[in-house]
């Protein structure tokens, strides 16, 4: 798919939103939005079975953003992807706004659950998942998680409940973006792949960059029948924007009126 | 309780679909007829407490009726954020189910001791706290939560909790039971002391004093009605519970006397704060604790004799 309706061509508005949203609210946390940003393109526009108009339809597959700092990104999909006016993501990180800097429960169409502290989106799916069975529907679930989300043991926990359950209707991608607030990830997480597999998941890793790398991986799912699926998507912190890639200033730094003017024209002057 | 609770999620299952039950890998035998009668709803979560919560959420919010169960330490404190973010922030209609309300599982050490789960419970937004006062109270209040659309924390005893109620009484989530009557002071107790409570007034009333007792088996809301029409009708107010003194009922009710308005004396009987390093039964604790009847009943006519005096 190319031109203005292309996967790449949403996912390029999605990180011009992100970046004036972290400038309107001063928030931080942009680099972390900006890293999934593919991922988020790729689900909203090419993967999920979903409809804005029909939010609460049952039948809809389901999408938890475990790594709920990174929710700019989640708001920036859904006004793109029309659950809401764009007007709305003005309301981003202002007070008596709907829009905190981790979601809160419904604030907005498309929001299906809160997040915000790590470990608990995984959880979440899985009884969403087991629901699924349980009620005989057919939707699927998809998680994002963080790589240093990994760390928390809850984790692990849902990954032991959901193999054990057969929930191959449950998809986790893992955001590894090689960072934690503080630090490298990788020297505490690796190998990465082989943890979900001995935990028994299928596992594929991929560039969460290209996008028809990450709608060919979850058009897949389930790679294995009774198994649930894990997708490591190995992306760069800050991404689309080079000042801001692979530099943990921005887990924190809001961008001003200059950072925000030359992130955009990486953004938007890169035209295909 | 835990058989009366078993009970009642059996009949709650057979007319709603949606009932579920997980629990944490405790329970052993007792939930078999559960599983066989109701095929797919029912779940060993494992020792993954705070997974089984997550769990637990995610299947309310996929239209079904969860119920947690383990020993309440587990049940609640391992897995706090857990009930606060995914259970009473999303509103999602879970009821986490706590086995072990205070000295219940004395001889296993404080590990089990459950003395600070209705403080904690209790302050978050959303939650309801139920702890029943016996067998009969346990049964009904499982049959409640059928009709109860939010989250909910069931505080049970153990197996073989003596009996307050004979038959069934009227029982509504939020309006306490009153179990005697009585003008001269009122025993208001929450959870599985109350046939202490019971029996305290008992020996009071062959003193001459006539207790009202209450069964305040909703901690949150409180009943304020009844906590009302007990400050005005006995000018004197008693708190009862296995259960820390610091944000158990005692605190519910003196939050309650002075934000109301209301005039009367009120005394709270409970847990001191403070760890046990020794091996003791249900009624060991209860002992070192004051909380017999004997004990109350003292406590409770010295504080009424102090009171004449002011």
């Amino acid at each position: 798919m190319r031109g203005a309706d292309s996967v790449e061509t949403r996912a390029r508005a999605i990180r011009a939103k992100i970046v004036r949203m972290a400038h309107a609210g001063k928030t931080p946390h942009v680099a972390s939005a900006l890293s999934c940003a593919d991922v988020m393109a790729a689900l909203y526009f090419s993967v999920l079975r979903i409809d804005p108009a029909a939010p609460q339809d049952e039948a809809r597959d389901r999408f938890i953003l475990s790594k709920g700092h990174g929710c700019m990104a989640l708001y920036a999909v859904l006004a793109e992807r029309g659950f809401f006016p764009e007007d709305v993501l003005e309301e981003y990180a202002r007070d008596g706004g709907r829009l905190a800097e981790h979601p809160a429960p419904r604030c907005v169409p498309g929001i299906e659950v809160a997040t915000g502290s790590l470990g608990h989106g995984l959880s979440l799916g899985a009884g969403l998942a087991l629901a699924a069975k349980i009620r005989e529907q057919s939707y699927r679930v998809f998680v994002l998680l963080s790589d240093a989300e990994c760390a928390e043991g809850s984790v692990w926990e849902a990954a032991l409940f959901a193999r054990a359950r057969g929930l191959d209707n449950l998809v986790a991608v893992v955001d590894y973006n090689k960072y934690s607030a503080m630090g490298a990830t990788s020297p505490y997480l690796e190998p990465l792949g082989e943890k979900w597999r001995a935990f028994g998941w299928s596992c594929v890793e991929i560039d969460g960059h290209c996008v028809e790398a990450i709608a060919a991986a979850l058009w897949r799912v389930p790679l294995e029948a009774s198994q649930p699926t894990a997708v490591i998507a190995h992306t760069i912190k800050g991404k689309g924007v080079s000042f801001m890639e692979n530099d943990l200033e921005w887990h924190y730094r809001p961008p001003n009126d200059n950072d925000l003017r030359r992130a955009l024209d990486e953004i938007e002057g890169h035209q295909p | 309780m835990r058989n009366a609770f078993i009970r009642g999620l059996t009949a709650l299952a057979e007319r709603d679909q949606r009932v579920v039950l997980l629990t944490g890998d405790l329970g052993f035998k007792i939930f078999d007829e559960f599983a066989a009668r109701f095929p797919g709803r029912f779940y060993n979560a494992g020792v993954a407490e705070a997974n089984m919560i997550g769990v637990a959420a995610g299947l309310a919010l996929g239209g079904l009726k969860p119920f947690v169960y383990s020993i309440v330490p587990f049940a609640t404190l391992r897995c706090l954020e857990q009930i606060r973010d995914d259970i009473c922030y999303q509103e999602a209609p879970v009821t986490v189910v706590g086995v072990g309300g205070g000295y219940s599982y004395g001889p296993n050490g404080a590990t089990h001791h459950s003395l600070e789960d209705i403080a904690v419970m209790r302050c978050l937004p959303n939650m309801t706290v139920v702890c029943p006062g016996d067998p009969m109270e346990a049964e009904l209040g499982t049959l409640a939560t059928g009709s109860h659309a939010g989250p909910l924390y069931l505080r049970l005893g153990r197996a073989g909790d003596p009996k307050v109620h004979e038959a069934a009484v009227p029982f509504s989530i939020g309006s306490a039971i009153v179990v005697r009557n009585g003008t001269d002071c009122a025993l208001i107790s929450t959870g599985g002391i109350l046939p202490v409570a019971v029996a305290a007034a008992k020996l009071l009333e062959s003193e001459g004093i006539g207790c009202r007792v209450v069964s305040m088996h909703t901690v949150k809301p409180l009943d304020e009605a009844l906590l009302h029409r007990c400050a005005e009708e006995c000018g004197a107010i008693f708190t009862i519970e296995e259960h820390s003194l610091l944000g158990g009922l005692g605190s519910a009710v003196g939050e309650w006397l002075a934000a109301s308005g209301a005039r009367c004396l009120l005394r709270s009987y409970g847990a001191a704060d403070r760890f046990s390093h020794l091996c003791g039964s249900q009624e060991y604790f209860r002992q070192m604790q004051g909380l017999t009847a004997e004990k109350i009943a003292r406590r409770v006519h010295e504080a009424l004799k102090e009171m004449v005096r002011c």
